[in-house]
């Protein structure tokens, strides 16, 4: 692996690596640029994921200290942890489900198909549909996703049978075992799904896709990828021109370092990258970099959430199988006479003990919950995931609270639950109670909200640079050659699981900054 | 925990005791808790001895006794060996080592009121239900379903069969055995990869 100097301002400087980052890294390097990638975990790989689930969660957390506030569910269920995604090489990408569908177009015309919805900053994508298309296209050839391109779907589970069961009872037809980013048979140099049931520990054949052993390890095939493991981004400098110079980092061993740049990626989830902006103010950004619009933190989403868990007088075994295979997709619509606008998945969902009690069952104890625990066998379970409403007002901003390990603010999270997240979430929830009960259930638990697992906005793109901090592409509007490379540049977040969306928008990115390096506009 | 130490039954969530010499080991512990485990627990059959024992060293017998009572309280399971309910104490203990937390989780273990281990589950409720507020209970909740819910004991109780990668999977191991409902269209599905 190359090891390019620090002065070398000539490199390409990714922060993150993830599904932004660590498919920038492939694609810049297979077009002969060089690249430093910065990343502030570990690196793992298969063989090193633990198979206990509190280490492994240790192995893969961004465990750094938050503060949040709001109304929204994550302050009582999860007030220590508002977020949960990854600090480790491949990033959330190790951690994932791998479910991957495709925002729909009224998605990305979220304010032309819903309207003027009072206490929401909803705003059309700046994208054509056909365009986001052809990239979701690219992504699924490159990540491998079962029902697409020929690819077969994922055998039916326990778990999967049961949903399936419930919602073709209740009249749903767009009922399947999922789009996933998963082989089921080896291919691509990686092994099959073997329905573990562990995808969160960090698939251990790696039929999952990750950063870490498909778009990364390419890339150091080029011979022009540098990886900095255990490096932290702390300021990103400019110079003054307003052109980024520099990113500073503190390195494995504490020491602060600066790596000079010709071009940067930021790619830390939107929760950090948001936070390395406000981070990096200077008196020319007097509040944050690239935030002369203050859109920097704000429309952060997070999806709406919520577990349904059908128990049963007969064994469903939920947790052999793969996490999240399966999904009814007939609510993932825009019908406000349901009482809201947008749409959600109901998607299959297991968990492991003791994840299973400690994240996904409604807050209790003593006899009746202990009772909810005895059922564990016969338990099968859904996962709502809807869209949530962009608000300006749900943003991240530097906490005055809380410092991380560094002594630097952590973000603070805010975030209100707007009305038309309640009334998608009642009726979301009603209709997987009816799903399980309609094959037998003799009770159903629903959970609240809890740590937030998609994280999206909070740098979202705009044709105006007074309504948005990137372009189309994810490049800054205000500095030139910075570009955002991950779920924060979404302007809405529509209700798909955001991973296939923020590897279309890289590839996106990545063809157009290999066009403007050849223009000589970076 | 000793004498079932082989089986890797002592690991808690906070991680490895400290070592201790033998002289500073007797001189720390301050109280225990003792069982035997049920010949009915599956691997009872492979382990070294049934007897248990459980070395505190924050708190004394009758203050474990009276956290042991309070953890069955807030996740009562008929069945589940006591071993199970001790192994959350041990992690409370090891988790209490700075003299604050010592202190803490003295007062609240205090909090309950004489003769809560021997009191009836609906009195015991009741006084739960008091301090459920409390950051004492709340944080004992939380130890509880990590650990209670981590072990052996509770996999075997629940019949959890736990991660399967060193066995291959479920792949062939059940992972869609499940008769009582109709077999899924292939079209909704996919093909079984073998």
């Amino acid at each position: 692996m190359p090891r390019f100097g620090y002065d070398d301002d000539s490199v390409a400087v990714i922060i993150g690596s993830g599904a932004g980052g660590g498919t920038m890294a492939h694609e810049l390097t297979r077009r002969g640029i060089k690249v430093v990638l910065l990343e502030a975990g570990l690196r793992q790989s298969p063989a090193s994921f633990s198979q206990n689930v509190g280490e492994a969660f240790g192995q893969l957390t961004w465990l750094e200290p938050r503060s949040q506030s709001g109304t929204w569910d994550a302050v009582h269920t999860s007030p220590n942890m508002p977020a949960w995604h990854c600090r480790t090489v491949g990033g959330t990408t190790v951690h994932w489900t791998a479910a991957t569908p495709r925002l729909q177009e009224y998605e990305i015309r979220a304010r032309s198909t819903y309207g003027n919805v009072a206490g929401t900053s909803l705003v059309d994508w700046p994208m054509e549909y056909a365009e986001l298309k052809r990239w979701y296209f690219a992504a699924e050839r490159r990540m491998g996703v079962t029902r697409r391109h020929g690819m077969p779907g994922m055998p039916a589970s326990n778990n999967f049978k049961v949903l399936y069961a419930g919602a073709r009872k209740v009249g749903y037809k767009r009922v399947h075992t999922n789009y996933l980013a998963i082989n089921t048979k080896a291919r691509d140099d990686r092994g099959g799904c073997i329905q573990q049931g562990f995808c969160v520990q960090g698939c251990k054949t790696a039929a999952k896709w990750s950063t870490l052993y498909t778009e990364i390890p390419r890339a150091e095939a080029t011979g022009r990828l540098d990886l900095r493991a255990s490096s932290f981004a702390t300021n990103i400098e400019h110079g003054s021109d307003g052109r980024a110079t520099a990113v500073v980092y503190r390195d494995a061993d504490g020491n602060e370092q600066r790596q000079k740049a010709r071009f940067i990626c930021l790619a830390g989830n939107s929760i950090e990258s948001a936070r390395l902006l406000l981070l990096s103010a200077s008196g020319r950004f007097p509040n944050g970099l690239a935030n002369g619009s203050d859109q920097v933190g704000r429309n952060y989403c997070h999806h709406l959430t919520s577990f349904v868990w059908g128990i049963f007088d007969k064994p469903v075994y939920a947790w052999r199988g793969t996490t999240l295979a399966g999904v009814v997709e007939d609510e993932n619509v825009h019908d406000p006479r349901r009482g809201f606008v947008g749409g959600y998945h109901l998607e299959l969902v297991a968990l492991d003990l003791p994840s299973w009690p400690l994240a996904s069952l409604p807050y209790g104890w003593g006899r009746d919950y202990a009772s909810i625990v005895d059922n564990y066998r016969n338990v099968a379970g859904i996962l709502i995931n809807g869209e949530d409403m962009a608000r300006k007002d749900n943003r991240i901003t530097l906490s005055t609270t809380v410092k991380d390990s560094s002594g630097l603010p952590s973000a603070h999270i805010h975030c209100d639950t707007h009305p038309n997240d309640i009334a998608m979430r009642d009726h979301a929830r009603q209709q997987g109670r009816r799903i399980y009960e309609a094959v037998g259930a003799k009770r159903v638990v629903i959970s609240e909200g809890s740590t937030a697992t998609h994280q999206m906005g909070t740098a979202r793109m705009s044709i105006d640079p007074a309504t948005g901090v990137t372009n189309p592409y994810g490049r800054t509007h205000e500095v030139p050659n910075l570009f955002l490379s991950d779920g924060s540049v979404l302007p809405t977040p529509g209700a798909a699981n955001p991973t296939l969306t923020i590897v279309s928008l890289a590839l996106r990115q990545a063809e157009h900054i290999g066009k403007e390096l050849a223009a000589g506009r970076i | 925990m000793r004498v079932i130490a082989k089986v890797r039954l002592g690991e808690g969530v906070s991680g490895p005791q400290r070592k201790l010499d033998r002289r500073e080991f007797v001189k720390s512990v301050t109280g225990m808790l003792t069982g035997v485990v049920v010949a009915s627990v599956p691997f009872a059959s492979i382990l070294p001895t049934r007897a248990w024992a459980i070395d505190l060293t924050v708190l004394n017998d009758a203050e474990g006794a009276t956290l042991t009572a309070m953890i069955k309280t807030i996740c009562p399971h008929d069945g589940l060996d006591d071993a199970a309910y001790a192994m959350v104490v041990g992690a409370i203990d090891r988790g209490a080592a700075t003299p604050s937390a010592m202190i803490d989780l003295k007062a609240g273990i205090a909090s309950l009121g004489d003769g809560f281990s021997s009191a009836t589950e609906t009195v015991r409720v009741d006084r739960l239900k008091s301090i459920e507020n409390s950051a004492f209970f709340q944080s004992t909740r939380v130890t509880t379903l990590l650990v209670l819910y981590s072990n052996p004991f509770a996999f075997a109780h629940f019949g959890y069969e736990g991660e399967a990668f060193s066995k291959g999977g479920y792949l062939t191991r059940g992972f869609n055995d499940l008769r009582w409902l109709p077999e899924v269209p292939i079209e909704a599905s996919g093909p079984l990869p073998y």
